[in-house]
């Protein structure tokens, strides 16, 4: 254990890198699902190490062939980077034991151990974006999980899969174009990629001075604002959620777009330190403009789908919405609600998205209107499914109020009403569609189409049945959630300038 | 001359940002979809300049330790740059497979006749 210990943030990525290898290699699902399940099984063991480290004595540093920083590359891993950590990793670990048969129902055979050697790719990349403190180091893994995840994507069965991965490559080079260009702006000024050492070089004496700051401020929240879907730069979303296969859904809700926001609130606070730049450029001020269209146009777009995956993506962007503008109030209680929602948002939507999972597995449709009375065939997952529903509007009890209770609080403290009243009347949007969708769940008769329907085998149903019981205990133990978010938020906040 | 100093200092700058440029409007305005991937790789070409410029100062030699050398040019752009150049490689091949397989499908590869097919169906 202790020649392992002080290596665990590299473990953490070269494990399922070598994984996804080995996955390859194998050419026959079982296997190769085997090996993906042994690695996700593995990595919230080593991130919640990790996690418990950093909060104990601080951020870990790594330093990668013994290169001391910031010459060589540095993994960097602080509360927030363990808490994300952790998400990332217990998500895929939960969610993992519903891949064999959704994917063996979804996915053509010969292609199922290259979908377990991309998952496993896509999961170096995701947890290798959180672990590194190097600037470039991070594009590179952006690239790693983008990649990885268009081919995930494209490996849905209907043919727009294709053209949903298409354009999400499109989008997502040009975003990791532009966050690369913003990077290297930086790297002009600082002559430095380590996150560290470019925050120490980025003192306080350029403020107002410089404006390529500025503009690599902006390359880079423009470039990660693609890949987090921030409207309106979310166009590639919903047809990417809506075609991929199910599974792949639920992880890319839960994992991709978390990924992403951790990277700005990276740059945003430990990095540029909100202050220097703030000021020339009202960064603050355009990112709560654009969380708050998002959380009305997105809801107001979800109520008039008629895809039940289609809804819940709409639905992801103006969640999304609530995460940024937490990032975008910047204070104590915004920031722990934003960070919060990461978590709350990551565990209800993996449940949603399995439960449609579920859904197609029994009855090959996801149309809402093939799913009058479905609650009555498959009652357990319909409940799981309700109950995230409920934390998606934030019922009190479940933790989408708590999110939403700590984002009010930030409101208030900057003593802006409105916000407070915008937060709770979008919530009432989400009531909207998701009690168009519980009505026609739960209270019309079957059809026809759903005789032979029922609950999904058990290796499907626990996951569901777990995510969904985590939304409703996190809505009343929150010392994991909000506890650990207000740690890493106050880290964050005392790092601004 | 100052205007002039700026534009003999700095024309290598133009020539990134006019790269960007084209290759970006390529993306947006184009429907055909192996032009937009040449587009994007015009795009992530210019990012390559805009690494690899700096890293070179004239007279400059490798960065070896010995006396007779003093002004050392930065090998590393060059070599993040060498990582760049992987990705953008794998994000073109990737992005005409794709195409490829989007033709065996719709038997085209312009956008607006494939969203036309799909509003049909």
């Amino acid at each position: 254990m202790n020649a392992v210990w002080p290596h665990l943030p590299i473990l953490q990525v070269v494990i399922p890198l070598f994984g996804a290898v080995l996955a390859g290699f194998l050419r026959r699902p079982g296997p190769a699902f085997a090996v993906a399940l042994v690695v996700s099984w593995l990595m919230p063991l080593i991130a919640g190490a990790m996690l418990w480290q950093a909060l104990a004595t601080g951020p870990i540093s790594y330093h990668i062939g013994s290169w001391p920083p910031p010459w060589g590359i540095e993994y960097r891993v602080d509360v927030l980077g363990g808490f994300v950590l952790v998400l990332v990793s217990t998500v895929g670990a939960v969610i993992m034991p519903f891949a064999r048969r959704s994917v063996a129902f979804e996915v053509e055979e010969a292609q199922q151990p290259w979908f377990y050697c991309m998952y496993l790719l896509c999961l170096t990349g995701l947890l290798g974006i959180v672990a590194t403190g190097d600037a470039f180091n991070a594009f590179v893994f952006l690239e790693v999980s983008s990649l990885s995840t268009y081919v995930l994507v494209a490996l849905g069965r209907d043919r727009r899969a294709l053209l949903a991965a298409f354009q999400y490559l499109i989008m997502g080079t040009i975003g990791a174009t532009f966050y690369i260009i913003g990077v290297g702006l930086l790297y002009l000024l600082t002559g430095t990629l380590n996150m560290v050492d470019m925050a120490a070089r980025l003192g306080p004496e350029w403020a107002g001075h410089s404006r390529a700051i500025v503009a690599a401020l902006a390359f880079i929240t423009v470039g990660v604002s693609l890949k987090l879907a921030l409207f309106p730069l979310h166009a590639w979303l919903p047809n990417a959620y809506a075609y991929a296969p199910s599974w792949v859904t639920a992880f890319l809700a839960a994992t991709a777009t978390k990924v992403a926001i951790y990277v700005l609130v990276r740059f945003f606070f430990s990095i540029f330190g909100i202050a220097i730049d703030f000021r020339d450029l009202p960064v603050a001020e355009i990112i709560l403009a654009l969380s708050v269209a998002a959380m009305f146009v997105a809801s107001l777009i979800a109520v008039f789908q008629t895809d039940l995956k289609r809804m819940l993506a709409y639905s992801s962007v103006a969640q999304i919405g609530y995460i940024t503008l937490g990032i975008g109030l910047a204070n104590q209680a915004g920031l722990t609600g934003g960070l919060v929602h990461v978590v709350n948002h990551a565990l209800m939507k993996a449940a949603l998205f399995l439960a449609v999972g579920a859904i197609f597995f029994r009855v090959r449709s996801v149309q809402l209107s093939d799913l009058a009375g479905i609650g009555r065939k498959m009652p357990i997952t319909m409940t799981a499914f309700t109950i995230a529903c409920l934390g998606l509007v934030g019922t009190p009890g479940t933790s989408g109020f708590i999110s939403k209770w700590y984002l009010a609080t930030g409101a208030f403290d900057k003593g802006w009403w409105l916000l407070v009243f915008l937060i709770v009347g979008s919530s009432l949007i989400a009531l909207v569609y998701v009690g168009r969708v519980l009505e026609v769940v739960w209270l019309r008769e079957p059809s026809a189409a759903l005789e032979n329907a029922s609950d999904p085998p058990l290796s499907m149903l626990l996951p569901l049945v777990v995510l969904a019981a985590a939304t409703v205990y996190f809505g009343f133990e929150t010392q994991w959630t909000a506890g650990i978010a207000g740690t890493a938020a106050k880290d964050l906040i005392g790092g601004l300038r | 001359m100052p205007a002039l100093s700026i534009i003999t200092d700095h024309y290598h700058y133009a020539i990134t940002v006019f790269l960007m440029m084209a290759g970006l409007y390529i993306v947006v305005a184009r429907g055909n979809m192996v032009k937009k991937l040449v587009g994007l790789s015009i795009f992530q070409t210019s990012v390559y300049l805009l690494y690899v410029e700096p890293g070179k100062i004239i007279g400059g030699t490798a960065p070896i330790l010995d006396p007779a050398f003093t002004v050392y040019s930065n090998p590393l752009p060059h070599v993040l740059m060498l990582t760049a150049i992987v990705v953008g490689v794998a994000t073109l091949a990737l992005g005409l497979a794709l195409v490829v397989r989007i033709n065996e499908a719709y038997g085209t590869i312009e956008e607006d006749e494939i969203f036309e097919m799909d509003r049909d169906t």
